[in-house]
């Protein structure tokens, strides 16, 4: 039973993660129809600015984060500037080759930042437990979820509160008709970049927290919010928290149990479980559980 | 039933806001040139305040190219539009959409995957003047623009007779309805200047009458300047109190309807010359004018 318990709230813990970098995804793509590939590697940069901060300029962690969002987010207002403006009115499809150029450079950048070592964040949780209710539960997992669906919770309020959430569904709908309504379309562009930096900013943290660290190659974990955004649908921001969790929960669940189990799967098992999953999701809703199906009049 | 609140009392009238007897749009020897055919050759006009101006003339005519250049889409390679004093040359869309000048579109343009009320507020865009941080922090005062906002396109929805559709994504209404939501949000904007291109095309005589209907209730009630692209000759006729005809982007006639109806250029434009003897004299001069 402890065992089932520390499992799922680990789940929990990358599931909320995992959210979290979705919601990055999520905000560009609502705003500009493009899916953001370059959205990795913002969030590695997010681990080795609060790395950054931390030991070499020495302000405390509870700074540092902060000052890691807030440089993550001027970097991805800067790229949708260079690379991405010039795209404005383009097909979504050349738009989105663009971000993946756009992640070339900046994994390149963050190899010359990083190097081949394995950096850590200095967090104040580390592989410290708490007991709850009986449980010995990792504090860093406790830590991950509450600070996630947080942030999740401060962007969605954002959206709905503000003119600009309607303005971003418009520019993702038809540039040139929202113009027309006085919305200016390239400022929607880069606040949507800036506020998807910031989560990847705050996403590396969180990724490279406790054990591990982070190393560039990290940044393939970002992938596992394609599942996510998947199941939760590319256009919601509050479909990413269950899909998120749901996809953390059975992550974390196959790792406990499948050795024991099915071990004749063999090992690693639970790391293509989330993929298992959005196959099957797209099969099945293809616009995701919480996404808009497309309205069509014939 | 809910009363209606006259569009009067529910969006402030612009009339007010513009000097009488002062020109709300100018405009000078406006030429367009796309690729290499010249869409919009030589054109001026101007359109007095309250004025429901009408823009005619056969398909390729160059009526929409020259509500492209008023609303910005496209950049004029020569020519002066001035609108209210303020030159519009070489503005973004968005720029003069905040000045007032608000449109519809020949192929209906709306936001398919929202709900008539979202498509509406985006209309209001311009007049939310909160941002960013406003948005967070001073929640209480947004929330207060907000509601104030929401009430003034449930009046437009009320005055449209569309309060039935407010919640349904406009993709699935059908055709008529959205044509009445697309004039819905460019009267959100509570415009200056109204550029309508085509409101009726397409309609039946009933939902051509209520369309016809509606637009001069705006006039009256709103005092707003309507400028008018139409193919329904009758509903120019009956509306407009003034008709320019456009030909090869050019501009064959301004007048009255009365008078356009009666010159010959219009009828050879529209008819045919030349080989057409009996229906009118050939045309003599391609840039020719006549003057109301």
């Amino acid at each position: 039973m402890e065992e089932l318990i520390a499992s799922v709230v680990r789940g929990l813990g990358i599931g909320s993660t995992y959210a979290l970098i979705a919601v990055g995804f999520v905000i560009v793509y609502r705003a500009t129809d493009v899916v953001n590939f370059a959205h990795p590697a913002l969030m590695i940069l997010g681990a080795y600015y609060t790395s950054w901060f931390t030991f070499t300029v020495g302000l405390p962690f509870v700074l540092a984060v902060p000052a890691a969002m807030v440089s993550v987010a001027v970097l991805a207002a800067l790229c949708e500037r260079i690379a991405m403006r010039p795209m404005v009115g383009e097909p979504p499809f050349a738009a989105a080759m663009v971000t993946v150029g756009v992640f070339f450079v900046l994994f390149v950048l963050a190899f010359r930042l990083i190097g081949t070592t394995v950096i850590t964040m200095g967090d104040p949780w580390g592989l410290e437990r708490v007991t709850v209710l009986g449980v010995r539960l990792f504090q860093v997992d406790l830590a991950k979820t509450v600070i996630a669906l947080v942030a999740i919770g401060a962007v969605a309020a954002f959206l709905k509160r503000s003119r600009i959430g309607l303005a971003m569904r418009a520019t993702a709908l038809d540039q040139e008709v929202a113009m027309a309504q006085g919305v200016k379309v390239g400022r929607v562009f880069g606040l949507s970049w800036a506020i998807a930096g910031a989560t990847a900013g705050l996403a590396g943290m969180l990724i490279g927290t406790a054990a591990g660290g982070v190393e560039p190659v990290t940044a393939l974990v970002a992938l596992k919010a394609l599942p996510v955004i998947i199941l939760g649908g590319l256009d919601s921001v509050e479909g990413t928290v269950p899909a998120g969790i749901a996809i953390g929960i059975a992550e974390s669940l196959t790792r406990t149990y499948q050795p024991a189990y099915a071990p004749w799967l063999g090992a690693n098992v639970d790391v293509v479980v989330p993929y298992l999953i959005m196959i099957l999701v797209l099969m099945v809703r293809p616009y995701g559980i919480f996404g808009t199906r497309q309205v069509q009049r014939i | 039933m809910a009363i209606v609140r006259p569009l009067g009392q529910a969006l402030p009238s612009t009339a007010a806001e513009v000097a009488a007897g002062e020109a709300v749009l100018e405009v000078e020897d406006l030429t367009l040139r796309l690729g290499g055919t010249t869409a919009v050759s030589d054109v001026g006009f101007h359109v007095e305040r309250g004025e429901l101006f009408c823009l005619i003339g056969p398909n390729g005519a160059g009526k929409t190219s020259v509500f492209n250049c008023l609303s910005g889409f496209y950049r004029p390679q020569q020519g002066r539009i001035t609108f209210l004093g303020e030159s519009l040359v070489g503005q973004r869309p968005d720029r003069i959409a905040e000045r007032g000048v608000a449109r519809t579109f020949q192929n209906i343009e709306l936001f398919e995957n929202l709900t008539v009320l979202d498509n509406l507020m985006l209309g209001r865009h311009r007049h939310l003047p909160y941002g960013v941080l406003a948005g967070i922090l001073h929640a209480g005062a947004a929330r207060r623009i907000e509601l104030d906002n929401r009430r003034k396109v449930e009046d437009i929805i009320d005055f449209l007779e569309i309060e039935a559709h407010r919640k349904f994504p406009v993709g699935m209404l059908p055709y008529g309805v959205k044509k009445r939501v697309e004039l819905g949000r460019a009267l959100a904007m509570e415009p200056k200047l109204l550029l309508l291109d085509e409101p009726v095309a397409g309609m039946n005589v009933e939902e051509t009458e209520d369309m016809a209907r509606f637009i001069l209730d705006i006039r009256a009630e709103l005092g707003v300047t309507i400028i008018l692209v139409e193919h329904d000759m009758g509903v120019v006729m009956d509306l407009a109190d003034r008709v320019m005809v456009l030909d090869f982007g050019r501009r064959i006639a301004l007048g009255t309807p009365a008078q356009i109806q009666r010159d010959p250029r219009v009828i050879a434009a529209y008819l045919g010359d030349g080989d057409a003897g009996e229906v009118g004299p050939p045309r003599a001069d391609d840039g020719g004018e006549v003057r109301p």
